[in-house]
């Protein structure tokens, strides 16, 4: 069952010097309980889409396309509709959690929060559901912890608060955006395993936003490579990382480390830096990188091609684009 | 929390002993003495003399402020070189108008402050936020006693509302109140306007932080966001600032003091420095020294029941 449809979404933001597309002509859609990993470098617009998804766009930011949630338009909803669903239908994890909780209120009363929002319960007994959410994601001492200021938390006790305020309300979709970036090595595995461990046990759907192709390959049912606000190619995550049909996945899986490489060889990079957005012109954003690049590429939006099985890439060359290596 | 409350009472009394030493020693500088002044230009300098020993003047300096501090210590604020009476009595009746004074000052501008800051705050950039912005430039630019004289003319004089000046006492609570408004508001202005740049500047910082996205996306609209999540966290340096305002509201009350003609602190400072009733003077700046470092103490005490890091941090 479809439960997210994302149809040509574009975010442009003002800025001094004119507004900005800082995601363009994204389409991609979710069934419930599927996971959906969304990749790029800083600066591609996957946290962009993110916020657009749960009508959390900066100020002034135009939102153009369609997002259907549940079969209802989300672009065209008010600020009030909106609200009704954030915390309830759909959440949403950041990746900071030490910036991202209150300092000044109980880790336990910014988890009960949504349920006073959107369930009515009394702060008590929102706040005795709190300590259970605790609970359920693995605390170990939830009812300190729910007492405890962030603060007194650590990074991975915190990140796992900031999943008990997600779920709270029973969420048929939740956002992560880069949910382990701030953490160590050991947490991360820890937070994405109890992620989609919820995601099994309750249904709901995620999209996971990650810079790391290694967290998104081993979380994700599908994934979308953003690139410069464009998404490069979507599909089943073992299609695109095995078989990717665009040169910038291609060339980002290359500058994986490869276990068994010799000492002191050096990573493949890709040369250049990502296009600020104002310099995409009508072309490819990745035109000024890539290796296949013809004059076409710095002309004209690439089209979208498709391989079968949702799997599709947006580039003038995508046929020619070889296994991955 | 014990242990912060014992650092900050210790830092406390640290600060009025140097206190009271740099008050006395200021004093001491002081060219001529009370009995020079009692005694007026054309005493023969045996008189003086005779009289500078009657009051104790001829004592030596550490033995003078030893007794001062003994006395402080123990409640006993000396007796006036000028009027011959105990101090204390003095110092009450002038403190009972300029704390209600001050009192009003600060409950106005924090009033002021709070209410046009969360507005500034909440409509940055727009026009709302720029009318505030410009009233705050006209109240920062205007000096309270030049506020208090206009006052005056247009409250006093042209619509009769309030007395020029004067304080008929606390006999009549409505009548000392009606006194102590036009005075209060020349004080309160000019701290409101500092005072509601700092909420608007602590507010949009607060509203900047990643915890305000987290509050929207659980569903909490924008203006609840804004008082129960930016609002407690924009709200100690307000409080700080507030803190540090007091000792400038006692300075402007001793201006504004004067040009309604109330009996307060201020003027009862400003008629010992001219008779040289150095003891008084000694006294009240003190008693304002207390004042001030007592009013930052529980500034910084409440601070710290806000904000459960600062109460962690030294404990």
């Amino acid at each position: 069952m479809t439960l997210l449809e994302v149809t040509d979404l574009s975010v442009d933001l003002p800025l001094p010097r004119g507004a900005v597309r800082v995601v363009d002509g994204a389409t991609f859609r979710l069934d419930a309980g599927e996971s959906l990993g969304v990749v790029g470098e800083s600066g591609s617009g996957k946290t962009m889409t993110a916020l657009a998804l749960m009508g959390l766009a900066p100020e002034g930011a135009r939102i153009g396309g369609s997002i259907r949630f549940e079969g209802r338009e989300l672009v065209s909803s008010s600020e009030e509709a909106m609200r009704a669903l954030r915390g309830d239908r759909m959440a949403m994890i950041f990746q900071e959690p030490m910036t991202a909780l209150n300092p000044l209120h109980r880790v336990g009363v910014q988890v009960a929060e949504p349920l006073v929002l959107h369930r009515g319960l009394s702060r008590s007994a929102a706040f005795g559901e709190a300590v259970r959410l605790l609970e359920r994601v693995r605390l170990a001492d939830p009812e300190r912890a729910a007492h405890a200021y962030p603060f007194a938390l650590s990074g991975g006790e915190r990140q796992r608060a900031m999943i008990a305020m997600a779920i709270g309300c029973g969420p048929r979709l939740v956002i992560a955006d880069e949910p382990t970036t701030a953490l160590d090595v050991t947490v991360q595995a820890r937070i994405l395993a109890l992620i989609d461990g919820l995601r099994v046990e309750t249904g709901m759907a995620v999209i996971l936003v990650s810079h790391d192709l290694a967290v998104v390959a081993g979380n994700c049912d599908r994934v979308l490579v953003l690139y410069g606000g464009l998404v490069m190619e979507s599909g089943p995550v073992e299609v695109v990382l095995r078989a990717p049909k665009n040169p910038y996945t291609r060339a980002l899986l290359e500058a994986r480390p490869e276990p068994g490489a010799p000492r002191g060889a050096r990573l493949k990079t890709i040369p250049g830096a990502p296009p600020r957005h104002r310099d995409v012109g009508a072309g490819c954003p990745f035109a000024a990188r890539c290796e296949l690049t013809v004059d076409v590429c710095r002309t004209a939006r690439p089209p979208s091609v498709a391989f079968g099985a949702g799997h599709v890439s947006r580039c003038w060359r995508a046929a020619e684009v070889g296994e991955a290596p | 929390m014990a242990l912060y409350l014992l650092q900050r009472l210790a830092v406390f009394v640290a600060t009025l002993v140097i206190a009271s030493a740099i008050v006395f020693a200021v004093m001491e500088i002081l060219p001529g003495d009370a009995a020079e002044t009692l005694l007026g230009p054309t005493a023969t300098p045996e008189a003086v003399a005779a009289l500078g020993h009657k009051l104790g003047l001829d004592l030596p300096l550490y033995v003078r402020y030893g007794r001062w501090i003994a006395g402080l210590a123990r409640g006993d604020f000396g007796v006036s070189y000028a009027y011959g009476s105990p101090i204390a009595p003095l110092i009450g009746a002038s403190l009972a108008i300029s704390l209600p004074l001050a009192a009003m000052a600060m409950a106005l501008s924090a009033a002021m402050a709070l209410a046009a800051g969360v507005y500034a705050a909440g409509r940055r950039g727009r026009a709302g936020d720029a009318v505030v912005i410009g009233l705050t430039q006209v109240g920062l630019a205007v000096p309270n006693f030049w506020l208090a004289i206009l006052m005056v003319i247009v409250f006093a004089v042209w619509l009769r509302l309030v007395p020029a000046g004067g304080f008929p006492g606390w006999a009549d609570p409505a009548r000392a109140f009606g006194a102590l408004i036009l005075p209060a508001v020349a004080l309160g202005v000019v701290q409101a306007a500092i005072l509601t740049r700092v909420t608007r500047s602590a507010l949009i910082e607060a509203l900047d932080e990643d915890y305000m996205r987290t509050a929207r996306a659980k569903g909490v609209s924008r203006r609840a966001a804004l008082w129960r999540h930016a609002l407690p966290n924009a709200l100690a340096p307000v409080l700080t600032i507030m803190g540090l305002q007091f000792a400038n509201l006692i300075a402007g009350a001793i201006v504004v003091e004067n040009v309604f003609v109330l009996p307060g602190l201020g003027r009862l400072m400003l008629q010992s420095i001219s008779n040289r009733d150095t003891l008084v003077v000694e006294d009240c700046v003190m008693l304002i020294a207390i004042l001030v470092i007592g009013l930052n103490f529980v500034v910084d005490v409440a601070c710290a029941a806000i904000d459960p890091r600062l109460r962690s941090r030294s404990a």
